[in-house]
């Protein structure tokens, strides 16, 4: 029945996602200053806000607040002004099926990973939208690359998770967890590990690497170069509008963390924490797994130089994508011919 | 059942459009509290810097198209795949594993074949 009881529900859930992937973005950008520069033997962020310059975030927010809204003479205006909602609100979309603990998530969809991949996938149209309606040059190259690698990255990410989903046996996340906290027997004893320690390991690293791949970071960030296309597709978008291009791929990488934490890592679980105690410290477990791959993000970011357009095309569709597949094949034979 | 349903997607509709609305408050307050001063060399598209040659639409070459249409192969062999992965537990249960194995074995050696040839044929090739 669809009651108040259910829009109450919803309307909660809802500002507590909200919360949640603001929130976290706003760490994630204050994390990307402070740890980029300290890796750069720099302090970076020092004075906002007192101490550490923790306020530098809010300080940017409030910069762009007060700058002008330009929208470029020759741009298609409509599309232009569409292409930020577009790529929040498919980001924003990705929390409702991420569990924070067994009864914490907005909802448990039976679709659950193939949901997932749909909706961020929609991020794509979104930034095309954003090359194409700006009316620029680099803009337009921009798009165009991110289109084509967005596309490229799109399947060894799918097989990827189609791995964990065969193994799994459910496409539901909560599913996942479970399946990865049930107890497998390995020489008379009986242990439960995540799935990255039994026989997900390739998985796991083909969808770290096309998710940095799909959030356009360094080394795959050429839809964005800052030293060929200046921007690429957000060169036009100035006060806000960039700054919710902003939030979105800081958000979009707090969710394909979260994701990959959910995955690969067991989620809210970790082995000898009771039922009972996940439902309470499982969303500080599930924060603390985002935050150790947020910061693989970023050391990825101040280790690896940029690659080149076609060498890009040709990870993906050489190696990424025939070694996702035989991944397929192989978790697939161990779990239904071997086991 | 029914209702379930309906009350899943529906969350997954107002999680949208609150996503959608996020974005509309934010840009109502920076149009309440930002200047706006138009002239027309601020709307003139940036080109580093230079005056802007030729429109913003130029043709351009689109080497992605062709990758647009291997996606478009891979894409729905991956949504044959995903209902295969939920099924093998079932398929398992009742003795049929090794067949349905083998069956989604020959159709991605068959998709990789088709890769293979793609590659041969030089899509990956830039000149």
């Amino acid at each position: 029945m669809i009651t108040g009881w259910f829009w109450a529900d919803v309307i909660v859930k809802v500002i507590l996602a909200l919360a949640a992937m603001i929130g976290m973005a706003l760490v994630a950008i204050y994390a990307e200053l402070k740890v980029m520069s300290h890796m750069q033997h720099r302090i970076g962020p020092y004075y906002a806000g007192g101490r550490w310059g923790w306020a530098q975030p809010f300080a940017d927010a409030l910069k762009f607040i007060q700058k002008e809204d330009l929208v470029p003479e020759g741009a298609d205006s409509t599309v232009f002004r569409a292409a930020p909602y577009i790529v929040v609100a498919a980001t924003f979309a990705t929390f409702v099926v991420i569990p924070f603990s067994p009864s914490l998530v907005a909802r448990d969809l039976d679709l659950g990973v193939f949901y997932l991949l749909a909706v961020s996938s929609l991020t794509t149209l979104g930034v095309l939208m954003a090359g194409w309606s700006s009316a620029n040059k680099y803009s337009l190259m921009g798009g165009l690359r991110a289109a084509g690698q967005l596309i490229a990255y799109e399947l060894p990410l799918a097989l990827a998770v189609v791995a964990v989903v065969v193994q799994a046996g459910t496409m539901s996340l909560v599913g996942i967890v479970e399946a990865q906290a049930a107890p497998i027997t390995i020489g008379g004893l009986s242990i439960s590990l995540p799935f990255l320690l039994t026989g997900q390991i390739v998985s796991f690293v083909i969808f770290m690497v096309a998710s940095v791949a799909e959030l356009s970071r360094i080394p795959f960030d050429m839809p964005i170069a800052e030293s060929e296309l200046t921007m690429g597709y957000l060169t036009e978008y100035s006060s806000l509008r960039f700054t919710m291009f902003f939030l979105g791929e800081y958000a979009a990488m707090i969710s394909m963390s979260a994701i990959a934490a959910t995955l690969f890592l067991g989620g809210y679980w970790i082995p000898f924490v009771s039922e009972t105690a996940l439902l309470y410290f499982g969303p500080f477990i599930l924060i603390a797994k985002i935050s150790l791959l947020v910061f693989f993000i970023l050391w990825i970011r101040a280790t690896w130089p940029r690659l080149r357009e076609d060498q890009l095309q040709d990870m993906a569709w050489r190696w990424l994508i025939p070694i996702a597949l035989l991944n397929v094949l192989v978790i697939a034979f161990f779990k239904v011919v071997v086991f | 059942m029914r209702n379930q349903y309906f009350g899943d997607y529906m969350t997954v509709a107002v999680f949208l459009l609150s996503g959608a609305l996020l974005v509309a408050a934010a840009i109502i307050t920076a149009r309440i509290v930002a200047p706006r001063r138009p002239s027309r060399l601020k709307a003139t598209p940036y080109e580093s810097g230079i005056e802007p040659i030729g429109g913003g639409w130029n043709q351009s070459h689109i080497r992605y198209y062709v990758f647009a249409l291997l996606f478009l192969i891979f894409d729905v062999e991956a949504v044959f795949i995903f209902p295969w992965a939920v099924s093998t537990d079932y398929f398992k249960s009742i003795g049929n594993g090794a067949l349905v194995f083998f069956e989604m074995a020959a159709f991605v050696l068959i998709l990789l074949l088709g890769l293979i040839y793609a590659i041969r044929k030089g899509v990956l090739r830039w000149e």
